[in-house]
């Protein structure tokens, strides 16, 4: 239970993208809070650094009455109890497996009874609330307008995402971030641009509020967890088993870094290897027909098979959001054609027929990868193939 | 964002800044108006690295920044810089300072004032970033001074401390500052800077006098010699240290009048030990969920219970240590560290500790706790784990004060 004279945020976000993003909210609580006197600090977690593209990370605010309130959040890697959780991408309520820990936890998992989960989402709540773990107590879900801000590791998009997430807090949090201080402190991060407090209002005023009651949404998310051998038990001399030819690792999956998803038109698919020859996770199995089906639990959503694929919407990437499990959909296809391709067109918008146009709807939102697969020549900062790394 | 505030003590300005330890160090560096610094990364050290590049990037901070190829050269420069007369700055963490161990070696050999940060890590392998001050200990018997910090603004009253009595005639010998990683070198907490003239005040100008290396004196640094040389030199080294206890108590009473900061000992950082009669004594960030575990026993069992934080390892203020320690029915050590094979298998400071009461007549019962490796955070249950045996140990349960425990680990 955290303590009454402390308030834990946590933000959860998307590595490397989202690192100075989760940076400058957690900056933004502390300092919005010193300005009634409270102290406080701010940390990432030690142990998801260096950070990897997508996999998802946290970094905390801690704000306390006084220093020896504050010593009690002091020296930890994470609380264990937070009164808040802000999910800066929505597809991170499908779960959260990070490189700190082993397995795969609820997004709500350290937020305490009757606390609060912001998510920043261009979706409704309900849309949102139907991915999330089922709740085992209650919480309110708060949708801070606005899709995922994603950028490269120093660099952040500067689209306001902190400040309309700082209005937010400062709805739910009055005592300890009041709405003056929150515009005050958004005035001073952005060097006096008044839009900053305009951003932050806009947070407090169209936040949407929805109670989430225990048993509220899914049960379909994998159950993800693991027991570490003792000192008496594990191999001597640092020694962990190798994988067997075509055997995944077991406890590490990587499909929880995925903010969209590949999906292929199998009647297009020319077979011409690129997918599979340039997958960075080897992602790719080869069917007995000698196309190349996607194996979900592996893939991070890079992209790049999308990029690289020479047919024109033969590899689709898709919002996360929009799937609930990690089959493979060859067999579908295997099975009944038409039946998989209306679902192909359904998912991602565009026709299973090249010879047609777009199947209808919007085309899903571009993910970082898709935006430097489109953009040659783009800014490489924010082209999130080329960022990685030097956080050693 | 700096908020200003009024010290009372000096009616000087001092600004307040969210900084991270390593940030902290940095400021330190500008304010000491460092002439050379070199660097090589390795985290959790690093975080100094590019906090300094920041300062320097935004025109904050004048200061010779060399990257160097390796942790070797990085020490063998600033080792060089020094010898010239430049106030110089360095750091490493883990195996990055192995690297540099022989540079290390003769920088205290030679005398040469030169501050250090090791950003506690674990050693490889497994390559761990958290903290483990098994780095920092590797140099104790070098001639290297050894303080630990705990908060980051420790840090960096510590580093301009460092530069003062590293550079103190009297002692001309490097420094080392641990600074545990992830939990003080990477959160940020609200830091006071303070001004220029402060520091200055406190600071003097560095001045290697008639040992500095320059065309206008002419001098042979490091000649080779033998047996017949090598014992007074190593005297002189160990009389340097025994002056560094005195230094650093004068630097300590000066830095206290002009920033009204550093507590009541420089040595010894005690916490509801008044009316204790049972205490642990560890270093570094550990204090910090052992005082939450002492403010919650004394409320909910009554314990009397107290901590005593370390602050300078080397110099070891024997004296301090024990007129603290022996008031004490028990003492459990509490060791970030280990050393294998050492005597009861405790850790280094427990030895130590052991070693400085054995020649008093009245001594506490001492219990050695393994804790925290590798950056394991020492949570409540283990905090109570260790106040429990240690009053076990002070009740005469011989048993628990001969061995060492190991807190937390996985059976």
């Amino acid at each position: 239970m955290a303590e009454e004279r402390s308030v834990s945020i946590e933000v959860v976000y998307r590595g490397i993208f989202q690192k100075t993003l989760a940076q400058r909210i957690c900056r933004s609580v502390v300092l919005a809070a010193r300005k009634r006197g409270h102290t406080g600090t701010a940390f990432a977690r030690y142990g998801d650094s260096p950070e990897r593209n997508g996999v998802p990370a946290k970094q905390f605010a801690v704000v306390a009455a006084d220093e020896l309130e504050l010593e009690a959040s002091m020296a930890k890697y994470e609380p264990s109890v937070v009164d808040v959780s802000i999910a800066v991408d929505d597809t991170l309520v499908k779960g959260v497996e990070s490189w700190a820990w082993y397995g795969r936890q609820p997004i709500w998992k350290p937020v305490r009874a009757n606390g609060w989960l912001l998510v920043t989402s261009d979706k409704k709540p309900d849309e949102v609330l139907a991915q999330t773990d089922k709740a085992e107590r209650p919480y309110t879900l708060g949708i801070v307008p606005g899709g995922a801000s994603f950028a490269g590791l120093w660099v952040y998009k500067d689209d306001h995402t902190d400040f309309r997430v700082l209005g937010a807090l400062a709805k739910i949090l009055p005592q300890w971030i009041a709405l003056d201080d929150a515009k005050a402190a958004s005035l001073d991060l952005a060097k006096g641009d008044r839009s900053a407090v305009a951003s932050v209002q806009y947070g407090y005023d169209s936040t949407v509020m929805r109670p989430v009651k225990a048993g509220e949404g899914t049960s379909g998310h994998e159950v993800l967890q693991f027991t570490k051998p003792g000192w008496t038990t594990m191999r001597p001399g640092i020694i962990v088993e190798a994988r067997k030819p075509g055997e995944r690792n077991p406890y590490y999956k990587k499909y929880g870094a995925r903010t969209m998803r590949p999906v292929v038109n199998f009647d297009t698919c020319i077979k011409c290897t690129m997918c599979w020859l340039d997958c960075p996770d080897e992602c790719f199995e080869v069917t007995p027909e000698g196309h190349y089906e996607v194996v979900y639990e592996a893939c991070i959503g890079c992209g790049i098979c999308a990029q690289v694929c020479p047919v024109k919407d033969c590899i689709v990437m898709v919002d996360e959001l929009k799937f609930t499990d990690n089959k493979d959909k060859w067999q579908l296809w295997k099975a009944d054609r038409p039946k998989y391709n209306a679902w192909f067109e359904d998912m991602s918008g565009v026709s299973a027929d090249p010879k047609k146009g777009a199947a209808g709807s919007v085309p899903p939102n571009a993910n970082p990868a898709a935006n430097a697969a489109t953009t040659p020549g783009a800014d490489p900062a924010s082209n999130p193939t080329t960022s990685a790394g030097g956080d050693e | 964002m700096a908020v200003e505030v009024k010290t009372k003590e000096t009616n000087e300005i001092e600004t307040e800044q969210l900084a991270t330890g390593c940030e902290a160090i940095a400021e330190a560096i500008r304010l000491a108006d460092v002439d050379v610094m070199a660097a090589y990364p390795i985290r959790p050290y690093d975080g100094v690295m590019q906090a300094a590049a920041k300062l320097i990037a935004n025109g904050k901070m004048d200061v010779e920044y060399i990257v160097a190829d390796g942790e070797h050269s990085q020490f063998e420069i600033v080792k060089h810089a020094c010898a010239v007369g430049a106030r110089v700055f360095v750091g490493s963490s883990g195996v990055g300072w192995f690297y540099a161990f022989e540079a290390i070696a003769v920088t205290a050999g030679l005398r040469l004032p030169v501050v250090a940060i090791c950003g506690n890590r674990a050693l490889d392998d497994p390559g761990a970033f958290g903290t483990e001050h098994n780095d920092s200990l590797a140099v104790r018997d070098l001639g290297w001074l050894l303080p630990w910090a705990e908060t980051a603004q420790e840090a960096l009253d510590l580093a301009l401390m460092a530069w003062r009595v590293a550079e103190d005639k009297r002692v001309s010998l490097p420094i080392a500052i641990g600074l545990d990683g992830a939990f003080l070198t990477h959160s940020q907490h609200i830091v006071k800077i303070p001004t220029q003239a402060a520091v200055d005040k406190f600071l003097p100008k560095f001045d290697l006098g008639d040992r500095l290396l320059h065309p206008d004196n002419p001098i042979t640094i490091a000649p080779q010699v033998d047996q017949d040389w090598l014992m007074e030199i190593r005297r002189q080294n160990d009389n340097a240290m025994r002056q560094a206890l005195t230094v650093i108590s004068e630097a300590h009473a000066d830095f206290k009048k002009i920033f009204g900061r550093g507590g009541e000992s420089p040595f010894l950082d005690e916490y509801m030990t008044d009316d204790a009669e049972v205490v642990v004594i560890g270093q570094g960030t550990l204090s910090l969920p052992m005082k939450v575990a002492i403010r919650r026993l004394r409320k909910e069992r009554g314990l009397k219970i107290g901590l005593v934080r370390l602050k300078w390892f080397r110099p070891f203020p024997t004296e301090e240590v024990v007129k603290s320690l022996r008031r004490f029915k028990a003492v459990g050590v509490i060791d970030r560290d280990y050393s294998f094979g050492s005597p009861y298998y405790g850790g280094v400071l427990y030895n130590e500790i052991r070693s400085a009461l054995y020649s008093q007549e009245k001594r506490p019962v001492i219990v050695g706790f393994i804790a925290g490796l590798g950056g394991r955070e020492i949570e409540q249950p283990m905090a109570t784990e260790i106040f429990e045996k240690t009053m076990a140990a002070g009740k005469g349960d011989l048993a628990a004060g001969d061995t060492c425990h190991w807190i937390g680990v996985r059976e």
